[in-house]
């Protein structure tokens, strides 16, 4: 070969190359821009699970804009709707985990990563709206598995601040938001010791436990005489001076007058029966409870109570001489007594393992019924957004998924997932992965 | 003198006695799950003193011997779960970046209340390891959930010798974040590996040399007494190691380090092993096939640290289609309660086949311990350790109605009563917390930095399990 013919075909395999990755590059970046779609979808011959008006067999579900428009057995569908041929498969409403930190934590170790936990004991004013990562990976791995809205909620302290309600899908916080202010959470001090480490002697800890009380009933005290100084002010701003800002207490107006509900996270059995008692005194407030891993224990109580609960199930029996299914039970038993449950998993990364709690919960007790509600319709009545969310109705938005089977089973797939009306695009870090190194190709090394 | 030997050592028979404690049952009917012939319906199970002596259709109870009717239930090998911390009593030896000598043969619970939980998930066999704070840490242990027994007949009898290794975060945060001590980075847990398994090699020389010089000395053929070279208890671990009697289980993450470590080990001539979580696998999959290399990984755990944070949780099905042994476990006490869950998510993630994701929670598990001989499938002469379901395992609404060690029964749904354990410490706080009931650093109990993370966070440096 002659000189200029060796650079001709050095220079082809190097156009050649630079051609293919650009290709590879494009390949990759198409994957990763995939971008939802919203207009005019018709989701056909699919098994619908409405919620609250039954389960529709060869059904169609039409969907323009972010709302749900029709839903039956007998639609006419218009002809500029996109058909979504569902033969075989089956609709249900979006799912939704009542108690998580998506969006607050990207990667539990890494601390700066970590926006849960504010320094301080009582920050009715710190909102996990403003603080939700709209970009946070671990939100497109959570969607694609049917999990379309969540609580994200601060964590730290007496009162954690506030939880927000969002869905899955958006830009921004405000994009996202279905209540910016959806609660405020409130860590129930415990009576009971912290564990072997705990040096405390009982005097102790019923001491400081008394304490914490007093400082807790304290501040709601100070809370509700701000909200009637500024209530008086801004009813007759004339002849009132002007009370002086404070925005821990301006935060804690919604709270006191019950527009919002405390979330308490509570687990022991005498602490929950303390809740209950405490709750009485304030008898224009809202309450939910969390946790309740001792639920089962004093589950009339709280039925008699009216506190729904935010319970999970996949954790191991809160003391060494439970039964090993009571966390699988508590939900059922909760729900048997007369509780209103919904599944809260607590989690960040996986809370795309929601309905797995629910699957337990339904084979432990509860049943695939009520556990689909404990998984869609409860929260949102708990949340006060059952006339957008949680159900496939007419006029509701339109946040639903499809699948090929029953989603609690995880032999099952999702195939696809809509939120606001958004057609998601089924594309996540794990997805991209699995397509990535599947098969690396020819290079080994 | 002698009665009295004779009398300790009838004592010690009947102490072993327990440990041979092994049952005899006929389970009829099952669709059986053999893992090694496909799935068997209508078909009979008998174990007799332990093993499985037969599988067919109707087999008849030897005399004395229980009958089982499992029509319309599945019956299945133990679940083997190749990375487990229940039943642990002290984890990590975290004083030092190598302690190859300490074991964790010493430190078994068989009371633990987490053995009969585990049972009740349909799980066998655990490998009780030592924790991930040493680039070079202790012995493991592999056990049978006899619950209730004792430390000696916890031991799964015959199973290889097992070490576990770490790389990554947890070595370089412990030992050189924490303690200013080498490794604080991948570059020197490599070193910390080489340096280790070089001196090794010198120590087994020189050793080898002196044993030979004494013994000529005593002999009279050697004039001078041999300047002593003094036995090495780690040393002498790491030469099992490199002489095959130890098999490696490496806690690691990252493909850059998976591929370090069988960089080394091709250089020592290392050839069993097993990466533990191994969230990047997936990346080097080709490269583990081609080292014959085995994976045992989370089915979805991620995010919660960095190395962690590029995970899929196609990792299995991305293994497994690569030709990769790879197995699922828990590092849970909380997982191991629902290991037949966790494989159903290689269903979910990558549609790894039913066969081949029950694989990943028996057979695999089994061979990456060097037990595949004895359990993990449903074979005459295997042991019997199986359990019998109400539905197919993968379901998430299949319960474990028995679990069978030995052909021995310890779970049994229908006996099963509200308070388990079997020693009260007298001591125990009822009311005791257990924490709060969300994630409050993203990770459950039982993990492998427990001990080391309890001392860390009491001098106010906090880190996190796994």
């Amino acid at each position: 070969m002659k000189d200029t013919e060796i650079i001709m075909t050095y220079l082809k395999s190097t156009i050649i190359a630079c051609l293919l990755v650009l290709f590879w590059g494009m390949s990759a970046e198409a994957q990763i821009t995939q971008k939802a779609k919203i207009g005019k979808f018709a989701i056909t011959n699919a098994t619908v699970h409405t919620v609250t008006n039954g389960v529709i067999e060869n059904g169609t579900v039409l969907i323009r804009g972010e709302k749900i428009v029709e839903v039956g057995s007998d639609v006419n569908i218009p002809a500029e709707y996109e058909q979504i041929d569902a033969s075989g498969k089956y609709v249900y409403p979006g799912f939704f985990d009542a108690g998580t930190q998506l969006g607050l934590q990207e990667i539990g170790a890494v601390a700066v990563t970590n926006d849960q936990a504010e320094l301080g004991d009582f920050n009715p004013h710190v909102r996990a709206f403003t603080a939700i990562n709209p970009s946070s990976v671990n939100i497109p791995v959570t969607r694609v598995n049917g999990v379309t809205h969540v609580i994200s909620m601060p964590v730290s302290g007496r009162l954690a601040g506030k939880a927000t309600l969002i869905d899955l899908y958006g830009y921004s916080p405000d994009s996202m938001a279905v209540s910016p202010n959806a609660g405020l959470h409130l860590n129930w001090p415990t009576s009971k010791k912290g564990g072997w480490w705990d040096d405390r002697s009982d005097e102790e800890v019923a001491k400081e436990y008394k304490e914490d009380l007093k400082k807790l009933n304290d501040f709601i005290s100070r809370a509700q005489f701000y909200d009637k100084m500024m209530t008086d002010f801004e009813n007759n701003p004339n002849n009132k001076q002007q009370p002086d800002m404070d925005e821990k207490m301006q935060a804690m107006r919604e709270v006191v007058k019950g527009e919002i509900p405390v979330i308490i996270s509570v687990d022991a059995k005498n602490d929950i029966l303390d809740v209950i008692e405490w709750t009485e005194n304030y008898p224009d407030m809202q309450f939910v409870l969390a946790g309740v891993r001792d639920g089962w224990r004093v589950a009339d109580e709280i039925a008699e109570a009216g506190l729904p609960c935010l319970v999970s199930t996949l954790y191991t029996p809160e003391r060494d001489y439970d039964n090993y299914q009571r966390p699988y039970q508590n939900p059922g038993k909760l729900h048997a007594a007369g509780v209103k449950v919904a599944i809260a998993t607590g989690g960040v990364e996986n809370v795309r393992n929601a309905p797995y709690h629910a699957g337990f919960a339904a084979s432990y007790g509860l049943g695939k019924k009520e556990a689909l509600k404990a998984i869609t319709i409860n929260a949102a009545e708990i949340f006060g957004v059952s006339d957008k969310l949680g159900s496939i109705e007419e006029g509701k938005q339109a946040n639903l998924f499809i699948a090929d089977g029953d989603p609690f089973e995880p032999m099952n797939h999702i195939t696809d997932v809509f939120i606001r009306g958004n057609k998601i695009p089924m594309v996540s870090r794990h997805i991209q992965l699995y397509q990535q190194y599947l098969d690396r190709g020819a290079k080994t090394n | 003198m002698k009665k009295l030997f004779l009398l300790i050592l009838t004592f010690c028979f009947s102490l072993t006695g327990f440990a041979q404690e092994k049952g005899s049952v006929l389970i009829k009917d099952g669709t059986l799950i053999t893992i090694a012939n496909g799935n068997m319906s209508n078909t009979d199970l008998l174990i007799e003193d332990g093993l499985i002596t037969e599988i067919g259709e109707d087999i008849s109870a030897p005399r004395g011997v229980e009958t089982v009717d499992a029509s319309g239930k599945y019956v299945m090998p133990g679940i083997i779960d190749a990375h487990s911390h229940i039943a642990g009593v002290d984890i990590n030896e975290w004083t030092n970046p190598v302690t190859a000598e300490v074991s964790m043969e010493e430190s078994i619970n068989p009371n633990d209340i987490n053995i009969y939980w585990a049972l009740a998930g349909g799980v066998t066999s655990i490998h009780l390891m030592h924790g991930s704070a040493n680039v070079i840490g202790g012995q493991n242990e592999t056990l049978k959930l006899r619950y209730g027994s004792g430390m000696n007949e916890m031991r799964f009898e015959g199973a290889p010798r097992t070490i576990k290794f770490a790389l990554g975060e947890n070595p370089t945060r412990v030992h050189g974040q924490g303690f200013d001590v080498q490794p604080r980075t991948r570059m020197g847990v490599e070193q910390v590996i080489r340096d280790h398994f070089d001196a090794s090699i010198d120590y087994q020389r020189n050793r080898q040399e002196y044993l030979d010089a004494k013994q000529a000395y005593e002999d009279g053929t050697r004039s001078t007494p041999p300047v002593p070279v003094a036995k090495n208890e780690r040393l002498e671990v790491l030469v099992d190691i490199l002489e095959g009697e130890v098999l490696v289980h490496t806690h690691s993450y990252r493909a850059d380090e998976i591929t370090m470590l069988m960089r080394v080990f091709n250089d020592y001539g290392i050839e069993d092993y097993t990466f533990q979580h191994a969230n990047e696998a997936f990346k080097v999959a080709p490269e583990l096939k081609k080292n014959g290399a085995y994976t045992s990984v989370f089915a979805d755990w991620w995010a919660y640290k960095f190395e962690v944070y590029y995970s899929t949780a196609y990792n299995a099905s991305i293994l497994n289609a690569n030709g990769v042994k790879n197995s699922i476990n828990s590092d849970s006490g909380e997982l191991i309660r629902h290991l037949n869950h966790e494989a159903s998510k290689a269903v979910h993630y990558g549609n790894t086949s039913k066969q081949d994701a029950l694989k990943m929670i028996t057979i695999n598990p089994a061979a990456q311990l060097g037990i595949d001989e004895k359990v993990g499938t449903l074979e005459v002469g295997k042991h019997g350790d199986v359990a019998i379901w109400d539905g197919h395992p993968l379901s998430i609404y299949s319960k474990t109605l028995k679990t069978y060690v030995d052909g021995k029964k310890y779970f049994d749904r229908a006996e099963d009563a509200d308070d388990m354990r079997l020693k009260v410490d007298a001591e125990q706080d009822f009311e005791e917390a257990s924490g709060r009931w969300y994630n409050e650093n993203g990770r459950h109990s039982e993990t492998c930095l427990r001990g080391a993370e309890i001392r860390f966070s009491k001098n106010g440096m906090k880190l996190q399990g796994n």
